[in-house]
């Protein structure tokens, strides 16, 4: 019989020989792999090789006819909005700067007093100053709900809070409008001032909006912070608010960077809500509390009452590009913070 | 020997035969049932799509209607023309009629491109920028009355037609320049291609070009809660869309009621039209014919709060 050193010596070796078999796992071999092959072909495994062949080409055919269609249609769109809206500056006298940078927008201008004037500038200027508020809004808010989601309480915050903001994305457009228009208007109009329809309920209501996309990209950016660093930060002494403040945002930063782009793109191409409450008046505004209008909404406004190749018509589409453009632009910046960001860490 | 074989052989076929038989009942009543009952479902599926496809010829010279018809345009009309097309549809089972809306502007241009069959519009093709009306042939259809609308807290009753003008081309914005108590005066209007802003313009304000209002909706439904819920607040509706929730000002001391509009009393009100290129078809002839029918004219046209055409005592050309 073995005694106790035997037995322990012998765990050891088996100990021992497990730990180097993980060590030395067999690099991939491509011409051992080719063999193997070449005797499964060998016992008539030929016709399932075919088989698993033939799927696989099917698989990759029916995803490369889905890229091409979605690359056909996205081409399709982008070509059709740029030769509308171009039109409106080919053989017109119209330039696209008094387009831009024009303040005034008096479509149906008779010729005796100077003609039709298009002027986007009260629009592009109303599209900003609305989002821009709704941004200052929901930023602040988005971010602290995230990080009480993950970083102070997750299991209230992952349980509750979040499918709670992730709520305010299913609830339809045309409804914050009505409530914009029913509650926040008469509230601003007998409490701060105004008319009620101004920037300033058009930026509130935004800012609802785009809550749930700041709130959860923020969340997904924290979430993907290794926890080595927040150990590392609190096995040197650092409080909660330490570590979140000096480690976990900042870690984060990129993520929740480009949530913050991805709401401005949201609440730039949100139309219904804004209609209700802002006014629509195309005049540059002077204040939070006056009317404004912006590029959807002036969109929405005049198309189904303009005739197809009319010049008003295609002003429309021209701003409908500009809006394209500046989405563009959103999309560049968040591939760019991406990138910049990648690179430093 | 021989004879063995053969009769080994009659006994092995006559079993399977036995066989057969007991096994085939079994499954005859499963599969092939099954399968006779689905390819009679889709055999049927196949005859009435071919059918609703393309219709029978209209041979025979048979007086029934068979074909399809598309319509787009002015929102306003669209309830009217659906609900008429649904009847229409119920009496003519072979004729199809599609409805969509879009606004005056994509109806017009859509039927002067020929891609609809009918346009509908709440404004002459004529007044539309851009459209050759000469092509176009109107049909109209029924009268739309508006109504001048306010805050139900205004304390005006009346407008004379000066005091409208005054107020919507910015000369007067108090309440109490025209006769009520000091509160200012807030401009809801359409945006400026609207068709009901034209005829508003055209009938109510002499043509005259109005100030830059405070606040542009585009849907009646907006504009009545806006009215209802904004002090000192003006702006006009069409008489289907009026109710308690908003105050309706007098225009010259005359209320806009149906028999002040087919008097010819009270000036704001618009045909709505229909338009087609060139004369119409056979069948969109019956179907325009169906619209202003007493069917349709007496129902319909009434329900929704419209004027039928005949009542009109008066009548306007552009």
């Amino acid at each position: 019989m073995w005694d106790i050193k035997q037995w322990k010596e012998l765990g050891r070796k088996l100990m021992r020989s497990r730990f180097e078999k993980s060590l030395d796992v067999a690099p991939y071999d491509p011409l051992k792999d080719e063999d193997e092959m070449a005797q499964g072909v060998l016992r008539g495994d030929y016709e399932v090789q075919y088989w698993n062949e033939a799927k696989a080409k099917f698989g990759h055919a029916i995803t490369l006819i889905c890229v091409v269609l979605v690359m056909v249609v996205a081409t399709c769109i982008i070509l059709f909005i740029s030769q509308k809206g171009i039109s409106t500056f080919i053989g017109t006298g119209i330039s696209v700067k008094d387009f831009l940078f024009g303040t005034v927008w008096y479509p149906d201008r008779p010729m005796d007093q100077g003609g039709p004037s298009f002027g986007i500038l009260p629009f592009i200027v109303g599209s900003f100053s609305v989002s821009m508020l709704a941004l200052l809004v929901a930023v602040p808010l988005g971010v602290a709900t995230a990080i009480f989601i993950t970083e102070i309480n997750p299991s209230f915050g992952g349980k509750v809070l979040r499918p709670c903001t992730e709520l305010f994305v299913g609830i339809p457009s045309v409804v914050y409008g009505w409530i914009g228009l029913s509650v926040l208007v008469p509230f601003i109009r007998n409490y701060v001032g105004g008319l009620g329809f101004s920037i300033l309920a058009g930026g509130i209501v935004l800012s609802f909006m785009i809550l749930p996309t700041i709130t959860s990209v923020t969340c997904d950016a924290l979430a993907a912070v290794p926890n080595s660093y927040r150990e590392a930060a609190y096995s040197l002494g650092a409080t909660r608010w330490q570590v979140i403040s000096r480690v976990s945002t900042p870690a984060a930063g990129s993520g929740i960077l480009t949530g913050v782009v991805l709401a401005m793109g949201r609440a730039f191409g949100e139309t219904l809500a804004v209609q209700m409450v802002i006014g629509n008046v195309p005049i540059i505004p002077r204040s939070l509390l006056d009317p404004g209008i912006t590029l959807t909404t002036g969109i929405t406004m005049d198309m189904v009452n303009t005739v197809n190749g009319s010049l008003w018509n295609s002003a429309l589409w021209s701003m409908a590009l500009v809006l394209l453009i500046l989405s563009l632009c959103f999309m560049g910046l968040v591939k760019l913070i991406g990138k910049r960001y990648r690179s430093q860490y | 020997m021989g004879e063995t074989r053969k009769s080994r052989r009659n006994m092995r076929e006559s079993n399977r035969r036995e066989v057969g038989k007991k096994e085939m009942p079994t499954r005859w009543s499963r599969k092939v049932v099954e399968k006779l009952a689905l390819s009679s479902i889709v055999a049927l599926a196949c005859v009435f799509f071919v059918t609703g496809c393309f219709g029978e010829p209209n041979g025979n010279g048979s007086s029934e209607l068979s074909g399809s018809i598309t319509v787009s345009g002015a929102t306003a009309l669209q309830p009217l023309i659906q609900q008429a097309a649904e009847q229409f549809m119920a009496k003519n089972t072979k004729v199809k009629i599609t409805v969509s809306g879009g606004g005056s502007g994509t109806g017009l241009s859509q039927v002067a491109e020929g891609q609809v069959d009918i346009g509908m519009s709440d404004i002459f093709a004529e007044e539309k920028e851009g459209i050759d009306a000469s092509k176009l042939v109107d049909h109209r259809i029924c009268v739309v009355g508006f109504a001048v609308v306010a805050h139900p807290e205004v304390s005006v009753d009346n407008l004379s037609k000066e005091q409208l003008i005054d107020i919507f081309t910015g000369k007067v914005s108090n309440w109490s320049e025209v006769g009520g108590q000091d509160l200012p005066i807030i401009i809801v209007n359409r945006p400026k291609s609207s068709g009901t802003r034209a005829v508003f313009k055209k009938y109510a304000l002499d043509g005259q070009e109005e100030a830059q209002a405070a606040v542009t909706e585009d849907s009646s439904g907006a504009i009545k809660k806006i009215i209802s819920d904004t002090p000192g607040a003006i702006s006009y509706l069409a008489l289907s869309y009026v109710d308690d929730s908003v105050k309706v000002l007098k225009l010259d001391g005359k209320e806009p009621t149906v028999e002040n509009i087919t008097s010819g009393e009270y000036p704001i009100w618009s045909y709505e039209h229909l338009y087609t290129l060139g004369e119409p078809n056979e069948v969109v002839a019956a179907f325009i014919d169906y619209v202003l029918s007493d069917d349709v004219q007496d129902t319909l046209v009434k329900d929704l709060g419209y004027i039928p055409i005949v009542e009109m005592e008066v009548s306007r050309d552009e």
